[in-house]
């Protein structure tokens, strides 16, 4: 094991409440606080300690998105990634595309475990990770909850619907992690400074020789409906009464 | 015409009632033709039970002994070969359909839509986004091959009685030998299962051990009831994963919810959002739990839930 790669994604700070824009062409993002996506998080912190139990082991945190994208990598340099790559550009990056540039970073920087997050939480979609390994031609283990390397292998610990499945896959291999697989650590100030020093490279689609396009179009945003306001009551007999009334128990 | 195919998900023994969502999400799409595919080692079973699933046409069954377990990358090339036929290819939004479809999509060359909620056109899909406070509305490229996977909870099961021939394919595809399934703990239940039950108790934080989801358990079994839990609940280990209910866990739609001692995050809510009834009970009035809840009482659920399940019990 040489080299870990993290793909992290700039999103909206899940704290956030988000708010459609009244002429339904996206969400209002104007001063929003944006942070990397909780699971990236998560998938450095695992690629952070794989990397304090071995030997001469990097990690690259890689992202795509504007010029502002360098905020969360430079936070990703400070938990302790060794260096850092913003593919910059303005357009909305599909998770194929997504998948697309990571693929030619992989192609470049040859690294052992791919970790992303299970899903991004803005669009939801939980799909690069499963698209970057399909196209690499490489395994996949998303929702990892546990995750252990041995010899050229990851045992990787899957949160499925029925409960918990384990696999093995052969090394490299994309893994996206699931909320229970660590818990990521703080920054430290110092470690703030030392991260100012550490390199970030910015490139682009064009040197990467991805293109992006617009293969689903966004025809409109809409709030959720609401649900109507409820009733209180006052003690369980009155609850068991309302239930018994709408048939539900 | 749209030939949708879908990916139906089973254990070997049963097929999931997620398929059934899928079929009838499918045949929103009009002038649609609605095939199945099950892949394991013997499909017998399950290709029976999908073939009688109205609105189907057809169930097509791969069989080999590598398809006995679900693995994506054991999966995927076999649909692409099978993708040829068909210009929809749709899987469940469980985490089978949700590991295996973007596979799929991306050696296809083509986009997904993930949880896809309402059907607008053969290429045009509702989907929420931001932990479902934003829905979005897509359309694809007709020319392309679309990859859904089904919000379940947003469709009811279509219904049996139908009678699709049942075909066995066998598919000249070379599978990979780079991932290997070791093997699985679930919890094994008498309880009915959290994505399909009518009724769902479910408990928070506040529980504050194991020991004490117990008593959820009990009065769940009173009224015949799925248990679930909140991130919290299960991060603090009251209650094991596959109880989660949330953006991240399980979204659910019970005809009747009953949230205890759950704050009401909006990860937890978009988990919910589709329940018919939402019973709330917290000791914080101000919890945002009651902004959704349809009945909500406010106390200590360790008063409260004995008695419920004394009262119910009459
Ligand atoms: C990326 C991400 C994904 C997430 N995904 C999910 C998800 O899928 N599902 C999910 O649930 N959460 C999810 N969360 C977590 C979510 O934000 C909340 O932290 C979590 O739902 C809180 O769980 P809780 O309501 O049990 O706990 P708390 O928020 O701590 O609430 C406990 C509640 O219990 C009440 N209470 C305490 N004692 C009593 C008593 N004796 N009687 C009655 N009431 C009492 C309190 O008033 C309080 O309202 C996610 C978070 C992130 C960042």
């Amino acid at each position: 094991m040489q080299k870990i790669m993290v793909c992290i994604k700039r999103v909206v700070d899940y704290n956030v409440r988000i708010r459609v824009k009244p002429d339904g062409t996206g969400v209002m993002l104007d001063g929003v606080k944006m942070s990397i996506n909780p699971f990236d998080e998560i998938a450095l912190e695992e690629a952070l300690r794989i990397k304090e139990r071995g030997t001469n082991i990097e990690v690259v945190a890689v992202s795509i998105g504007v010029t502002d994208t360098q905020q969360q990598l430079r936070t990703a340099l400070a938990m302790g990634a060794d260096r850092a790559i913003l593919v910059q550009t303005d357009a909305a990056v599909e998770p194929l595309t997504a998948a697309q540039i990571f693929l030619a970073l992989a192609k470049k920087e040859n690294p052992d475990l791919i970790f992303l997050g299970k899903q991004a939480i803005d669009d939801d979609a939980n799909q690069t990770g499963q698209m970057l390994a399909a196209i690499w031609d490489r395994p996949q283990a998303t929702y990892a909850s546990k995750v252990e390397i041995a010899a050229g292998k990851a045992s990787v610990t899957r949160e499925i619907d029925a409960g918990l499945e384990t696999i093995e896959v052969d090394l490299p291999a994309v893994v996206t992690v699931d909320l229970r697989l660590n818990e990521p650590r703080y920054v430290k100030l110092p470690d703030i400074m030392k991260a100012k020093k550490k390199p970030l490279d910015v490139t682009s689609l064009d040197a990467l020789g991805v293109s992006a396009g617009v293969l689903l179009k966004v025809i409109k945003t809409e709030p959720p409906p609401q649900r109507q306001k409820g009733v209180m009551v006052k003690d369980v007999a009155e609850l068991v009464d309302v239930l018994k009334k709408k048939g539900l128990i | 015409m749209h030939k949708i195919l879908i990916v139906g998900e089973h254990d070997g023994k049963n097929l999931n009632p997620a398929t059934a969502k899928c079929v009838h999400c499918a045949a929103g799409i009009s002038g649609g033709e609605i095939t199945i595919v099950v892949l394991g080692a013997d499909t017998a079973a399950v290709a029976g039970q999908a073939a009688a699933i109205a609105g189907v046409k057809s169930v097509l069954r791969v069989d080999r002994p590598e398809n006995q377990h679900p693995l994506a990358a054991i999966f995927a090339p076999q649909l692409v070969a099978l993708a040829t036929d068909f210009t929809h290819i749709f899987g469940p939004s469980t985490s089978f359909g949700k590991d295996l479809m973007p596979r799929v999509a991306a050696l296809l060359g083509v986009p997904q839509v993930s949880d896809l909620m309402a059907v607008e056109g053969s290429h045009r899909f509702k989907r929420p986004t931001y932990a479902g406070n934003a829905i979005v509305t897509v359309e694809a490229e007709p020319a392309r091959k679309l990859v859904a996977t089904v919000r379940v909870a947003s469709f009811e099961a279509a219904k049996g009685g139908g009678s699709a021939t049942v075909e066995s394919k066998s598919l000249s595809v070379a599978l990979p030998s780079h991932t290997r399934y070791i093997g699985a703990k679930t919890g094994s239940t008498d309880r009915p299962d959290l994505q399909t039950a009518k009724r769902v108790v479910s408990g928070g934080r506040a529980l504050g051990s194991a020991e004490n989801f117990k008593l959820l358990f009990s009065f769940a079994d009173k009224i015949g009831a799925a248990v679930g839990a909140s991130r919290a609940a299960v991060d603090a280990g009251y209650a094991p994963n596959e109880m989660q209910v949330g953006q991240t866990g399980k979204i659910i739609s019970p005809d009747i919810y009953i949230a205890i001692g759950i704050s009401g995050a909006i990860q937890h809510l978009t988990g919910i959002k589709d329940a018919r009834t939402i019973v709330a009970i917290n000791k914080d009035g101000e919890a945002p739990i009651f902004e959704v809840a349809d009945v909500g009482l406010v106390g200590d659920l360790f008063q409260i839930v004995p008695e419920f399940e004394r009262l119910v019990g009459g």
